[in-house]
């Protein structure tokens, strides 16, 4: 439509397992990154958390790679990934701190997701997990109810305009159970109860590569170019049962649009949109400005004002922080003392001896 | 009321337990030793699986390719001892800078206490030489090794060669993420206890040994190989270490996990494995394996070069290679993938092996029975012991009359002395006093010790009997009972073998023995059913086991080159079995055979 707004695209793009045997892990997330980057979405809009470094471990026997396929046909690290949160920096904490926006004031751009209530995010999680847990780094986990209200946190601040959220792990369709935030889509790998299993080792490297629908994922979306108009409907179809093993699902419930009208690059890809004219413009002239013929929309009905996600002034002044007041410490020793010596002087200073 | 709470009830229990212990007893014992065999029968038994993340399910290709030239660099190794005499050092040197490693050597010297005649040996001179590849990419944390032991003659040849060739192949690879230690030891388990004390800076059992140039960090696991012939039939695992410590389960796994991948024949026990469980065939099989190991795990000698490093926590297993009468062999390169397979896996450890059991038995290479299955059978046979203490307790007729005067428990502490003297002089004497019945008798050396322990342990039916005036047997048997329920407890943690074939014999005598009992017959039984004479019974049940049946003499000769065997790895290794036996065991049933012959 002519008059349907540009929609920023912005990615979080996640793997939360480390440890040589959790190759796969990376790989699934190395691959996703490859093909957004490859529609032509910039590293500034992607935040990419991967939680252990494949490509230079010791034992990785092509150092510097890290394969998606058999044979060693694809290395989805290539060398131009940009790696915004490595190793044990990718927790909890800063993956809910990305989303919410909530990061310290000397977090470098990179390191952030500048959404606002224009962008369409696409959020991917790969990793272990289990029933209404996902497991980060071996060490802590995120619960289904922690994302949902970060979700919820996110719509709250406009932070984003739609939301794709994919997640391939055991059980993964837990995960989108307790969302209550509109318009999110999710997508998971397995149902509760499955597992999700991984595709196919690789005989020289000794583990396996990628996960099945993460792998057949990859394959659907390597038939999408920038002007494609594959819609949703098809995205839920990749890697049927007979394929992936486990029941992927999906839930549209949240989302205000109906799928089928919602086009794989609204997420994926970034398109720009083209208005071609044959009239000419006065750039001399004072614009005026046309009316806003833009459907109202009833979920915003108030003024909003944006918070500063980059608080540049903040940054290069640096104020103090205001500490509490206290009073001075003098103060509170003459009163103790004045205290002490009205003790005294009523009951006498015979009771002194009493206490030294 | 409760069953115990209640007075009445429990009087009744008192009375059942006093009437009825004898049979209550005899039915533990049965149930103990059922228990145990019941053990090797395959539906009560798991199968093994590998328990490690880590070493997960995806196996690698496995590309060495130079089998044949391992084979020849283990000809060169063979002409260059042979003139050399011992361990070609210089060669070995020059052969390992060549394929790149870092190589050190060590020298060390070790005098027996008396010579070894099994081995021909009294003072031992040698020297290691090992050479480290260290991880392109790593830092020098953690270490993997590989050893072939020098021996002498025409043995291991093959196995020096291959670990040469191993060298060379793995030196060329980029994923290696721990350092790899390539060892060759001189004079077997002295050489390696040298080398092993150098590396971890202790001195435990007194040897001399220069100082280890080269490290290689923490060491994970390690493999050693033995392997004699140009093509083998069969890859047999050694798990058995020194005090009957055993590697993790998941080193014995993964060495199955790739005989599988590989199609190697593989054993343990040298026996293989058989399907028809269901058969007496099938289950004696399983069964005799299962004693093969119990026996030598009991022994507490390392039955081969891995097993010193088990006391470090060190996983290590030893490989045999076999070469008998079967037709399909199998060449070294595919041993060499074997140990590439392996070794890969090992690499990608990132902690040590601690996730399967420590404490097994295996019927088969397949099946293992864990501590929490094989402990009933001891502690059914442990529970006799305390059945009897309390029977004694509370009925009192057999030995507490007589004497009207409360014993003190010091009164009991003259026999108790004395069989601890006893003890301490089977201990100490024949080492210390070979020299004086070398001139005295027409022995040598080894033969005198041995004959003076089994001298000492004789001369000790003879201590007198009535050191005791003022005492009651009951508190002498008590003090028996508990003493040897403690004692077997503690040896059946540390090595359950050991506890168990201990409790199979002492337990019925400790249990039985009074004052009032026929003396003739309870002597004999008690002498039949004695440490020593166990000890006997286990050699000649371990030589049929091993279809290997001998006589009477040549059980006894073997029996005499046992104990002087024990005598040695305790005080070359730190084997405990002999200062257990002789300064604990001994004396309890010197005890027993105190209150046998009360006045």
């Amino acid at each position: 439509k002519r008059n349907q707004c540009y929609f920023k695209r912005s990615l979080n793009v996640v793997c939360t397992s480390r440890f040589w045997f959790n190759y796969r892990h990376v790989a699934n997330t190395l691959s996703v990154y490859r093909s957004v980057k490859r529609l032509g979405i910039p590293d500034s809009h992607i935040v990419l958390m991967l939680a252990d470094d494949m490509a230079c471990n010791h034992r990785n026997p092509k150092p510097a790679t890290v394969f998606s396929h058999k044979n060693m046909e694809l290395n989805v690290y290539g060398d131009d990934v940009e790696v915004d949160y490595r190793g044990y920096e990718v927790t909890v904490e800063n993956f809910l701190r990305v989303l919410t926006g909530r990061l310290p004031p000397s977090t470098p751009r990179s390191k952030r997701l500048l959404s606002d209530d224009r962008s369409n995010i696409l959020i991917y999680l790969t990793g272990h997990g289990g029933n209404g847990f996902l497991k980060f780094q071996d060490s802590e986990e995120i619960s289904n109810v922690e994302l949902a209200d970060a979700f919820e946190q996110m719509w709250t601040k406009r932070r984003y305009n739609e939301l794709l959220f994919i997640i391939d792990t055991c059980q993964g369709a837990s995960m989108y159970e307790r969302f209550y935030s509109p318009n999110i889509m999710a997508l998971a790998s397995s149902q509760v109860g499955e597992d999700s299993l991984s595709h196919q080792p690789d005989l020289a490297i000794g583990v396996h590569l990628m996960d099945r629908y993460t792998f057949y994922l990859l394959e659907f979306l390597e038939d999408i170019h920038p002007s494609s108009t594959t819609n949703m409907k098809d995205l839920f179809k990749v890697c049927p049962k007979s394929q992936c093993v486990s029941t992927p699902g999906h839930r549209t419930d949240l989302f205000l649009r109906d799928p089928g009208s919602v086009l794989i690059t609204d997420f994926f890809g970034s398109v720009r949109k083209v208005e071609i004219t044959t009239d000419t413009i006065n750039l001399t002239a004072p614009m005026v400005h046309l009316e806003d013929t833009r459907p109202v929309r009833e979920l915003r009905t108030e003024i909003q004002t944006y918070m500063d996600q980059l608080p540049v002034a903040e940054i290069i002044h640096q104020k103090p922080k205001q500490k509490d007041w206290h009073p001075p410490d003098g103060f509170i020793l003459g009163l103790w003392t004045l205290i002490l010596l009205v003790f005294f002087k009523t009951y006498g200073i015979k009771h002194l001896k009493h206490i030294f | 009321m409760g069953l115990l709470s209640d007075p009445n009830r429990r009087r009744a229990l008192t009375n059942l337990l006093t009437r009825l212990n004898a049979p209550i007893c005899v039915v533990c014992y049965l149930a103990g030793v059922m228990w145990f065999m019941g053990l090797a029968f395959e539906p009560f038994t798991l199968r093994t699986y590998m328990s490690e993340n880590a070493m997960g399910s995806t196996m690698v290709e496995e590309h060495f390719p130079a089998g044949e030239r391992a084979l020849a660099t283990g000809r060169e190794f063979a002409a260059h001892k042979k003139k050399v005499g011992g361990m070609p050092v210089n060669w070995l040197v020059k052969t390992m800078e060549s394929r790149g490693l870092e190589v050190f050597t060590q020298s060390f010297t070790r005098k027996l206490p008396f010579p070894d005649e099994n081995k021909e040996r009294y003072l031992v001179r040698g020297t290691n030489v090992y050479g480290i590849l260290r991880a392109p990419r790593a830092s020098r944390t953690e270490a993997l090794v590989l050893t072939a032991p020098c021996s002498q003659g025409n043995a291991n040849n093959q196995a020096v060669g291959l670990l040469l060739g191993l060298a060379q192949y793995f030196r060329s690879q980029v994923y290696w993420a721990k350092d790899i230690i390539f060892l060759v030891n001189e004079h077997d388990l002295i050489g390696m206890q040298a080398w092993l004390e150098g590396y971890h800076h202790t001195n435990t059992t007194g040897g001399d040994w220069s100082p280890l140039h080269g490290r290689g960090g923490s060491i994970q696991a390690s493999l050693s190989l033995e392997l004699s012939s140009d093509v083998i039939t069969s890859l047999d695992l050694v798990l058995e270490g020194l005090n009957g410590q055993l590697p993790n389960l998941d080193l014995a796994n993964l060495f199955h996990a790739f005989c599988q991948k590989i199609g190697v024949l593989c054993t343990i026990q040298g026996k293989l494995q058989r399907n028809d469980w269901e058969s007496t065939s099938g289950y004696s099989h399983s069964a005799q394996t299962m004693m093969l190991m119990v026996l030598k795990q009991a022994s507490g000698r390392p039955w081969g070069d891995h097993g010193l490093f088990l006391r470090y926590h060190i996983e290590a297993a030893t490989i045999r290679g076999i070469n008998s009468f079967r037709q399909y062999k199998t060449d070294t390169t595919t041993i060499g993938r074997l140990l590439e397979g392996m070794y890969r896996k090992l690499n990608n450890l990132l902690e040590r092996l601690h996730q399967s059991y420590f404490f097994y038995l295996m019927p088969s290479l397949t099946r293992f029975v864990s501590i929490g299955y094989y402990m009933p059978a001891f502690g059914l046979l442990a529970v006799i012991l305390l059945l009897r203490v309390s029977f004694h307790l509370s009925d009192r007729r057999g030995l507490g009359v007589g004497l009207t005067r409360y014993p003190g428990v010091l009164s009991i502490l003259t026999p108790v002395v004395i069989s601890h003297m006893t003890g301490v002089a089977l201990y100490c004497l024949p080492v210390m006093s070979q020299e004086m019945a070398v001139q005295h008798f027409p022995v040598s050396e080894t033969e005198a010790v041995v004959l003076t322990a089994i001298a000492i342990y004789t001369a000790g039916l003879a201590l007198p009997h009535n050191t005791h005036r003022y005492t009651l047997p009951l508190v002498l048997k008590l003090v028996a009972l508990l003493y040897l329920a403690v004692l077997l407890g503690c040896t059946a943690l540390i090595n359950f073998s050991l506890g168990f074939i201990l409790a199979l014999s002492l337990v019925p005598i400790a249990a039985f023995i009074t004052p009032h009992t026929h003396k003739p017959l309870s002597a004999a039984i008690m002498v039949l059913l004695s440490p020593g004479c166990t000890l006997l019974y286990c050699v000649l049940i371990f030589q049929e086991l091993q279809e290997t049946p001998v006589s009477l003499q040549d059980g006894w000769m073997l029996f005499l080159s046992v104990i002087s065997q024990g005598i040695l790895d305790h005080s070359l290794y730190g084997s405990l079995v002999y200062p257990l036996l002789a300064l604990l065991i001994y004396p309890c049933w010197l005890l027993l055979w105190n209150i046998l012959f009360w006045k």
